[in-house]
């Protein structure tokens, strides 16, 4: 069932609809929340205001956003009255994604990546490396980790990371290169048996 | 062979590239360097399968004392809203 038919029964009183859509979104939510805020029970409170504030505003969203994209500004604007009032600066990681020591002095590969795309088209492999990249997602240190997950996990546009984050699409955009580069490294590391580069 | 961009600025360039935020020049000089190098073009392929495994990722349910404190909010707020009615 879509969001919007589950929007149509939570307005009709259906509890398990409402059930699905926590359920279906609390990841992301959580996400955005945790960017923001700092301890476990401000960012609870948080995401409980940010469901009754939906629960008020249901009656009038009028789908011109998706209902994820909705839930996740609403979400991101009590979070960051709640968070710290600073406008977040992102330093930009200064460490080079695929290690110096890989490339010559021209610049050129002096160790080029390993193939892995055979290897992903094995099913086991597959699975491996799917495992290899939740946890290399986990490591990632914040805010690459939620910018790799709203945009890659999530789906999110470029656009509406930097929308709910407070970056500009250009500090975005580097967030997702520095993360999914780590996310690289890791899944070629455990394809090729652990041995990184 | 000349190369236009070496591998350590083509690879800095591929999220931007997968992302359609190059400038028309920077994507030609990128494309340039591809064509001619197989380790970049490696590279960048997977990049795009990191992508879509991020795609593949499903994170674990909230867990049930979580949802039941949402679920409670759901119905005081239906409560409220049928005595306002």
């Amino acid at each position: 069932m879509d969001d919007q038919a589950l929007v149509e029964r939570i307005l009709a009183g259906d509890r398990e609809a409402f059930r699905d859509i926590v359920q279906r979104h609390h990841a992301a939510l959580e996400r955005v929340v945790r960017y923001y805020v700092k301890s476990d029970a401000t960012a609870q409170d948080v995401v409980q205001d940010t469901w009754i504030a939906v629960l008020r505003g249901l009656s009038k969203f009028e789908g011109r956003s998706s209902f994820k994209t909705w839930l996740l500004r609403i979400g991101a604007n009590l979070a960051r009255k709640t968070g710290s009032r600073e406008r977040r600066i992102v330093p930009v990681d200064p460490i080079d994604p695929v290690s110096s020591a890989r490339f010559n002095e021209g610049g050129m590969w002096t160790q080029p990546p390993a193939h892995f795309t055979d290897l992903l088209e094995e099913k086991l492999a597959n699975a491996k490396a799917l495992e290899a990249c939740r946890a290399a997602l986990a490591d990632l240190a914040e805010p690459q980790r939620t910018v790799v997950t709203l945009r890659d996990v999530e789906g999110l546009s470029t656009r509406e990371v930097s929308r709910l984050l407070d970056l500009s699409d250009a500090n975005t955009r580097v967030l997702l290169h520095r993360g999914r580069a780590k996310i690289r490294e890791t899944v070629e590391s455990h394809l090729k048996g652990g041995t990184p580069w | 062979m000349t190369k236009d961009i070496s591998c350590r600025q083509a690879v800095a360039l591929v999220s931007d590239y997968l992302e359609g935020a190059l400038s028309w020049r920077d994507r030609r000089r990128l494309e340039r360097h591809l064509a001619n190098c197989d380790a970049c073009s490696a590279y960048l392929d997977q990049m795009r399968e990191i992508i879509l495994l991020c795609g593949a990722v499903t994170f674990e349910d909230l867990a049930a004392p979580a949802v039941e404190r949402l679920v409670e909010v759901f119905e005081n707020y239906q409560r409220d809203a049928t005595r306002d009615d």
